[in-house]
């Protein structure tokens, strides 16, 4: 099984978000980046199944060479190699475009990536890269199995799930419970090093959106504390103050 | 040119978040000076679709192929995508939804379209045609300028607050052409809960985390939502430890809501479970440990013990 796991290079989800430039860019400073962890998940099942199967997984990403340590860490779990397109990531469509340039003559028989990137959240680019390929989209996938040329699948939905079957090729955002994220062991680290990592230059793109700038939310006022001895005061506030209920 | 919002039904009834969606559309019609046209698929009673003009709609396009009975994103996408052409749209507007995310991003594909998800607020046209979006799990907000011919917003529950006129919308049947290759997905089974408020649609939502102690314990946080007509939600390590099931798990890696008011019990409030909430307009915790760090993004609080709070606010509301 030839997959293809597409990961993002992001703010670690305990990062105070800040702004600098007039809020224009991400204050990087301090800031630890990590593999989206939706994109973990989608990494760590791709690894299994071509440890059940064969098969091999490469590691996709869109994104300056600051993404390296990322991708690197990919390797180390268990990809066999990756490539990295030299770009910086502006919007969904871009980074599907750039996606979808890299599978459209590679048949893949999966294109694994999570179910969203945890800086914008969009949940589109898999979407996009399969509307672009001309292949079936799932997300969010909880449960991925293959038999043969089918994809077995459950798939979360409002209030519950639904057990899907697919024939290969498929491309498919993950989330928990999927699999458990993978911990690099030593000899993966020290593998990954010289395993291959391919920088390509992104094909021409027309830009369809643009970021002008960034704001952060007003805080909050100050918290009202109600005694528990009087808790039913916090249902009046809430009917006659807040108004919510 | 009119702008297009796509309807979701819920058992041949209009959705909440899609009204809410057609009132957004409308405002947009508004401000660009035309009409506001819904797009339906699936089997509804045309009375039921004529309704979306109470919010604004002036046509609703009804698209009811019986293949189209179930839900499915990518043929829906690619009905919604010939409503565009055949409108003339250049304003595409959706609501979040699990549905509406799987159309999305494919309509974006065909359409070549900008995109923008998480839209929570009317577009600025002042200037271009920009669209505040929640970023970084509702940490920040990006201002997106859309330059393409065709604009996408997926839409944030209580982006807008809509309006009702006893306005009535005409509805029209629409049959495009549907391609096989967007059935090939099979759907063996679905599991979903019944009876409940599905949480993403909930105006109150009441949520809990491992200070609950068990899932033994869960009839106390279920009373006070069925009392307020809200939905249950958890933490996450609540439903990694398979308390309750996925799909209420609110936080970064779970589902991300904004409610007029949520109720966190018994969870401490971690940075990564505030991403998921933090948008909700009225924040209450309750937690016995005063140094919470929930305390800190709450708009009301209480310290004490979730077993003796919660039957209290339970008969307050009872009591109303």
């Amino acid at each position: 099984m030839k997959i293809l796991v597409c990961v993002t290079s992001v703010p670690d989800t305990t990062t105070k978000i800040t702004f600098t430039d007039n809020n224009t860019k991400l204050n990087k400073a301090g800031v630890t980046f990590i593999t989206g962890p939706y994109d973990d998940y989608a990494l760590a099942r791709a690894v299994e199944l071509k440890e059940q199967a064969g098969g091999t997984v490469t590691v996709l990403n869109v994104g300056g060479a600051d993404a390296e340590p990322v991708i690197r860490k990919c390797l180390a779990i268990g990809a066999d190699d990756a490539i990295r397109v030299n770009a910086e990531p502006t919007d969904a469509y871009f980074v599907a475009e750039q996606i979808a340039a890299i599978a459209k003559d590679a048949s893949y028989e999966l294109i694994l990536m999570g179910r969203e990137s945890i800086d914008y959240n969009g949940g589109q680019v898999h979407g996009i890269v399969a509307e672009l390929l001309g292949l079936p989209s799932i997300s969010p996938v909880m449960v991925l199995n293959i038999d043969g040329d089918t994809a077995k699948i459950t798939r979360e939905i409002e209030g519950g799930k639904e057990e899907i079957e697919a024939k290969l090729p498929l491309v498919l955002g993950c989330q928990e419970p999927i699999a458990e994220w993978k911990i690099p062991n030593m000899r993966g680290i020290m593998t990954a090093r010289t395993k291959p990592l391919k920088v390509v230059e992104p094909v021409a793109n027309e830009q369809l959106t643009a970021v002008s700038h960034y704001e952060l939310p007003a805080p909050r006022g100050a918290v009202k504390m109600i005694p528990a001895d009087e808790a039913e005061k916090l249902i009046q506030l809430l009917h006659t103050e807040a108004k919510v209920i | 040119m009119s702008v297009l919002i796509f309807v979701e039904l819920d058992e041949g009834k209009l959705k909440k978040s899609s009204q809410e969606a057609i009132f957004y559309g409308a405002k947009v019609a508004e401000m660009t000076g035309t009409t506001a046209t819904a797009i339906a698929v699936g089997q509804a009673d045309d009375s039921e679709l004529a309704t979306a003009g109470r919010f604004g709609a002036t046509k609703v396009l009804h698209a009811s192929d019986t293949r189209l009975n179930e839900p499915n994103g990518m043929a829906y996408a690619t009905v919604v995508a010939a409503a565009a052409q055949q409108e003339g749209s250049t304003v595409v507007v959706l609501a979040k939804s699990s549905l509406a995310d799987a159309m999305t991003a494919r309509l974006a594909g065909k359409l070549k379209a900008g995109l923008a998800a998480n839209v929570i607020e009317l577009p600025d046209l002042s200037n271009g045609f920009v669209v505040k979006s929640s970023i970084y799990t509702g940490k920040a907000f990006a201002y997106n300028e859309l330059k393409a011919g065709i604009k996408i917003l997926a839409i944030k529950k209580n982006t807008i607050t809509p309006e009702e006129t006893d306005a009535s919308a005409t509805v029209d049947s629409f049959s495009p052409a549907l391609n096989d290759s967007d059935f090939v997905i099979s759907v063996k089974s679905t599991e979903k809960a019944t009876g409940d408020i599905l949480l993403p649609e909930a105006d109150l939502v009441v949520s809990a985390g491992r200070g609950m102690k068990g899932p033994e314990n869960w009839g106390l946080v279920e009373d006070l939502a069925h009392a307020l007509h809200a939905a249950t939600a958890c933490s996450k390590p609540v439903s990694d430890l398979d308390w309750r099931p996925h799909h209420e798990h609110v936080g970064q890696t779970g589902i991300k809501i904004s409610p007029n008011l949520y109720i966190a019990c018994g969870i401490s409030g971690a940075i990564q479970h505030l991403a998921g909430v933090n948008s909700s307009k009225v924040i209450v915790v309750i937690n016995k440990d005063a140094d919470a760090p929930f305390f800190k993004s709450a708009d009301y609080g209480i310290v004490g013990d979730v077993f003796e709070v919660l039957p209290r606010l339970t008969a307050a509301v009872k009591a109303l």
